[in-house]
């Protein structure tokens, strides 16, 4: 159903490490479960339009008119961040440094 | 006063005449809780300071002479994955494990404005992945009416709460079924609101296109008095949506009634499908006309289709968690991509994994036709189901959970059979439609409960059967 090597890529783009042992239990895991999705492919949808959301329901708009932001709210968001300088979000550097 | 006792309207009684003060009360609760809670773990976070000031208030509004609302003074818990201003927000996870809630959620805005009494934060699945709180980061909960069970999941703090009496209601959420099995187990009145019928605004979320807030409660009227006070529109919800129905009228001898076979199948516990049709039949016996109808696609296919969509869409919902904004953050990782894999190594459970795996693989390159599209369609043949059936019936009658609450350890060890005890109530969330499970009895000493399913926003009709329900 899913392979080791799919597991692998798979933990890679959720940006989750796994070591060898997670990777033979999640394919195994896995596998059984997609063996119960495997139900899904008894029934014919060649001729159903998906769904994504419950009701029939399009964009929802409001007027373009600029809300004044809650400081306190803000402030509070700011200190949850493990990382930050003044009022900057702090990570690691994207760009290695050159020589 | 009795745990049978404990409902808004007695309790909201006794402040008016003045037989106890709002401290009694909630001094009351916080003696019974400190005494329980280590026993079956219900609350992972108790806001002691906060419940005793505000019913301070509370008994300075009745000293004073002004008029109390209907929730002012009444005592009540919050599933840990809906945001209370300035306490803790877990989600039953190690990554959320210092989080503090910058703002309220707009349920929470809502009955604060009632002046009810907020004990604490009830334990949950981590991420309300599960369907037993044994996933829960901090411990599972155990069941109040035999604590070797778990009180279902992924509300089950919250169900175990009020069913101990260490809360005269609840919140809790609901995205396959994580209110309403765990009201079952524990022998409790849960409801699923409509889609959009409550605002998810600081609703931690998994899948968004299922999740909804609801209350649990001790009776039918005390669910119905917590739903109308969360209800409706809110701008910061863009999917929030209500109309009040101007020409609602319910006659029992009116109503129509299906029952759909695919619900009675093997699988089902034998001792619960007798109850459940006893009351069936009670129903019948009463003058209620009762229909067998089909739905076809939804248990196992709705179940099916629920672990594609719900792991895909949870999957984008928790890529949030990187170690950046807030939450577990490894710093000494080296580059910035290992801060995110790191810091979700470390904050991450397993059934969270195992989901985001999961959703990440159905929604990748090569597999999505076969596995994602593929349970959107048959999620349009669920709503379809729905749709035809209650062209012919106003509402339907299941059980809410095939089995009955089973031991801790049970299932943990096998994640498929953990899915299985969803089977009946997944369907009602991929439909957007409302639901509510009631207690229909006990198998020895554990309960047992009966989902009613309703049209979308009538939930007074389902309600109200579930008063009827209540009186059998």
């Amino acid at each position: 159903m899913i392979t080791k090597k799919e597991v692998q890529h798979v933990a890679k783009l959720a940006r989750l490490n796994i070591n060898s042992q997670e990777e033979e239990k999640f394919t195994k895991e896995l596998s059984s479960i997609l063996q119960y999705i495997e139900k899904l492919k008894e029934i014919d949808t060649s001729k159903v339009e998906p769904t994504s959301h419950p009701f029939d329901v399009k964009n929802v708009m409001r007027e373009d008119i600029v809300q004044q932001p809650d400081i306190e709210v803000i402030q509070r968001m700011l200190k949850a961040a493990p990382a930050r300088e003044k009022t900057y979000i702090k990570v690691k550097s994207v760009f290695k440094r050159s020589e | 006063m009795e745990i049978q006792d404990l409902t808004i309207k007695k309790i909201h009684q006794g402040l008016v005449n003045k037989e106890f003060s709002a401290t009694e009360i909630v001094g009351s609760f916080l003696e019974r809780i400190e005494k329980k809670n280590k026993d079956i773990f219900t609350y992972i976070f108790l806001d002691k300071e906060g419940a005793i000031q505000t019913a301070k208030e509370i008994d300075e509004l009745i000293i004073q002479g002004r008029e109390l609302s209907l929730l002012g003074g009444i005592p009540f818990a919050v599933k840990d994955n809906i945001l209370v201003k300035d306490l803790p927000c877990t989600a039953g996870s190690k990554i959320l494990e210092n989080y503090i809630a910058p703002y309220d959620a707009t349920v929470i805005k809502k009955i604060k404005k009632q002046k009810a009494v907020l004990l604490g934060k009830t334990n949950l699945d981590e991420f309300a992945m599960g369907s037993s709180t044994e996933y829960s980061a901090f411990g599972p909960t155990r069941n109040p009416c035999d604590e070797e069970r778990v009180p279902g999941g992924s509300s089950g703090g919250s169900a175990a709460a009020v069913a101990a009496g260490l809360a005269v209601f609840a919140l809790g959420s609901d995205t396959g079924g994580s209110i309403r099995q765990p009201a079952s187990f524990c022998g409790v009145v849960g409801l699923k609101p409509t889609y959009g019928a409550v605002s998810r605004f600081g609703l931690i979320a998994m899948a968004s296109s299922l999740d909804q807030i609801g209350p649990l409660a001790r009776t039918v009227q005390d669910a119905r008095i917590v739903f109308d006070i969360i209800k409706g529109k809110d701008p910061l919800d863009s999917t929030s949506f209500w109309i009040d129905d101007v020409n609602f009228k319910f006659d029992i001898k009116e109503l129509r009634v299906g029952v759909p076979k695919e619900f009675f199948v093997k699988g089902i516990n034998p001792k619960i499908e007798k109850l459940v049709k006893e009351y069936i039949k009670k129903l019948e016996d009463q003058g209620v006309g009762i229909k067998e109808i089909s739905l076809p696609h939804c248990t196992d296919y709705a179940l099916a289709t629920y672990h594609i969509i719900m792991p895909s869409e949870a999957s984008s919902n928790l890529a949030r968690y990187d170690g950046i904004k807030y939450g577990l953050s490894v710093q000494k990782a080296k580059s910035l991509k290992e801060v995110y894999s790191r810091s979700r190594q470390e904050g991450f459970g397993e059934e969270v994994r195992r989901r985001i795996m999961l959703g990440t693989f159905a929604l990748s390159a090569g597999y999505y036709d076969a596995y994602y599209l593929r349970a959107q369609k048959v999620r349009t043949l669920v709503r379809r189901d729905f749709k035809e059936a209650f062209e012919k019936v106003d509402v339907i009658l299941t059980p809410t959970s095939p089995t009955l609450p089973f031991k801790i350890g049970e299932r943990i060890k096998d994640p498929l059979s953990m899915y299985l005890s969803d089977i009946f109530v997944t369907a009602v969330n991929l439909a957007g439609v409302p639901a509510v499970s009631v207690p229909c009895g006990k198998v020895g000493q554990l309960p047992v409960g009966i989902q009613i399913i309703g049209k979308p926003f009538q939930e007074e009709t389902i309600l109200k059967l579930g008063e009827v329900l209540e009186e059998l």
